[in-house]
């Protein structure tokens, strides 16, 4: 079974082991033998930096649960415990709490590139769709990490956030005091949510992302040009317009991750709380059932949804309308209706279409952190008639007959260095 | 043919071995429906939780004209407002600036449907969190005050996402929140007397 075809079988020790774990056969299907087109740029770093950001948050994570105490009168006290007398804890809370931010601006960089390269298109809706479960996974883990210190800000996230299913007609009351397990968010909240939080969804992120990259294998990546390369086979069966995995991109995804883990220092060394952007000044005062932050705002990877919910005079609608923000990712491998993949060979109206959303969401983002009044909401608004726009108008314009596409070659473009 | 016969199932009775697969699966699917209860209802407020939101009592003669008083039941913040006859005054002319000025969308006790929103004119009893998203609205309670402009009545103000309510709890227009501000089921068991989270119908 281990011996492959290029390679006598194995002797010694790997022998042995090969004959008991396919350890061999292994790392050639998923590295050496597997071929990814040569022409990547930097945007395909962020899938790997991704991966080393979850193993971060895993590392620093076990060792907070090692320190942290979930409950309403010690959760605040032990996290100003690691933060002041654990040696080093310092710098694994602060680890841990960039790490998420860092953890969304890779993934959010991440579906960038398949939304410019038409990564999402057939045959890789599993892979698209499976990539947008972990992004939801990401945002409940993300939500209810940011419950546990028990700041005011946690706090008042926590009831924002819960209430909105309160918003679901005839089961939205009882669920809402279900999710919570009392009358308002207590004791009870914080220790489910610290269940969740440490347990239950990292098994679940875990196993979402391995059938992400099962899906991976199985279709093999897309690339700039949004060309097949397995339709391409050299005399030795290989696409000719592949590199194997290893050590190719192994090589050049750890150079990637160096410079991630360069920016990422700066700011948890220099910037932990990011200017409020990544820990919020309120949350450094303990949760306060009886006092509102004057401006209460999620942390910022939320802020684009959190406008859009806001930017609706209705509350029902407002949620629903968020939802399907973020349900709408889902659906673009069917809403797409371009022959092409690529962005480079899409004509403007796709192109504008993209730059319209890009700009939509950092602007929902800036608008979810300002107060909701006046000229905030109408902005809100516009902004968000052009998020959706993006995808709802997609089935028309990305048409060849509405939008002329370029001719795609035959192989993919790429100049040696 | 044999020869395409998996040995195990030489001479069986397929259709029936079928039927069994099918009742075995379904048996199991109930009785997971079954296990799935208890860990369901786990999450529901524990015995605790519900002896700790038991009634709440408040001596309402202790506040003063005009202010308001902030007491917990539930955990929730319970608003009580002390109007005055100016403000009671207040409530009235503005119903066409209203969401819902009948309360008839809104969830209170029957008691509170009027327009006052109350058993007694003089105290308003609410729970102060927001209908919108649950954020405390702040007292804004002089009326055409520079803040709240020329046409405000007095009320309510929830800095969170901007929604307005009148000295009833009753919101305005352009607000995101859709709904009055709840009234908790309440009594007076004497003249002084506020018990929050009890009335005729029994304990909440």
């Amino acid at each position: 079974m281990a011996a492959t075809n290029d390679a006598p079988p194995r002797k010694g020790f790997m022998g042995w082991l090969n004959k008991r774990l396919p350890v061999d056969d292994f790392v050639k299907s998923q590295a050496t033998g597997y071929y990814a087109p040569k022409n990547f740029n930097f945007w395909y770093f962020f899938g790997f930096i991704a991966v080393v950001v979850l193993g971060m948050q895993l590392l620093t994570g076990i060792f907070l649960t090692m320190f942290y105490k979930p409950g309403e009168l010690t959760s605040f006290d032990s996290v100003e415990y690691i933060m002041r007398e654990v040696d080093h804890g310092w710098l694994i809370r602060y680890l841990h709490s960039t790490g998420a931010s860092a953890f969304f601006i890779v993934i959010y960089l991440h579906m960038f590139r398949a939304l410019l390269y038409g990564s999402y298109k057939a045959p890789r809706e599993l892979l698209w769709i499976f990539g947008m479960l972990v992004y939801l996974a990401l945002m409940a883990e993300a939500f209810m990490g940011y419950v546990l210190p028990w700041g005011n800000m946690s706090f008042w996230g926590a009831q924002v956030i819960v209430n909105l299913f309160g918003t679901i007609p005839a089961i939205g009351p009882p669920l809402v005091e279900w999710i919570r397990g009392d009358y308002g968010i207590a004791d009870a909240t914080l220790n489910r949510f610290f269940a969740l939080h440490v347990v239950a969804i990292p098994l679940g992120l875990l196993l979402l992302v391995l059938l992400h990259l099962v899906a991976l294998r199985t279709t093999g990546s897309n690339n700039p040009d949004g060309i097949e390369i397995k339709k391409n086979l050299g005399r030795d069966g290989h696409p000719i317009d592949g590199i194997p995995f290893h050590p190719y991109y192994t090589v050049k995804d750890t150079v990637g991750a160096g410079v991630f883990f360069i920016l990422f220092s700066i700011i948890v060394f220099f910037l932990p709380t990011f200017g409020g952007l990544f820990l919020e000044g309120p949350n450094f005062e303990p949760a306060n059932p009886m006092s509102t932050p004057e401006h209460i705002a999620p942390v910022w990877y939320f802020t684009p949804f959190y406008a859009i919910l806001r930017a609706v005079p209705d509350q029902r609608m407002g949620a629903l309308l968020m939802g399907i923000a973020v349900a709408s990712f889902l659906f673009l491998p069917w809403l797409d209706r371009s022959p092409v993949k690529s962005m480079r060979y899409r004509g403007p109206i796709s192109k504008v279409m993209l730059a319209v959303f890009v700009i939509s969401f950092i602007a929902l983002g800036y608008l979810g952190l300002q107060p909701a009044e006046g000229l905030y909401v109408m902005l809100a608004r516009i902004f968000t008639v052009g998020y959706f726009a993006y995808f709802w108008l997609m089935p028309i314009y990305s048409r060849a007959s509405f939008d002329a596409v370029k001719q795609v070659p035959e192989r993919v473009v790429f100049h040696a260095h | 043919m044999a020869d395409n016969v998996i040995v195990a199932d030489e001479g069986a009775d397929l259709s029936r071995r079928k039927f069994l697969t099918n009742a075995t699966i379904a048996t199991a699917a109930v009785g997971a429906v079954f296990v799935a209860v208890p860990f369901v209802e786990s999450w529901t407020p524990s015995e605790r939780a519900r002896a700790l939101g038991a009634p709440t009592e408040l001596d309402v003669s202790k506040i003063d004209p005009g202010q308001m008083t902030i007491i917990t039941w539930r955990r929730q913040p319970i608003y009580v407002v002390r109007r005055t006859p100016e403000m009671v005054q207040h409530l009235q002319g503005h119903d066409g600036d209203l969401k819902d000025p009948g309360s008839k969308n809104s969830d209170q006790p029957a008691y509170a449907t009027n327009v006052l929103r109350a058993r007694k004119a003089e105290y308003l009893v609410l729970i102060g969190t927001c209908t919108h998203l649950g954020c405390l609205p702040k007292q804004r309670f002089e009326a055409a005050s520079a803040e709240m402009g020329p046409s405000w009545p007095g009320g309510f103000f929830c800095p969170c996402h901007g929604s307005r309510f009148d000295l009833s709890g009753r919101v305005f227009n352009g607000s995101p929140a859709s709904v009055n501000l709840r009234v908790p089921p309440y009594e007076y068991p004497n003249e002084n007397t506020l018990r929050v989270g009890a009335d005729e119908k029994g304990t909440a």
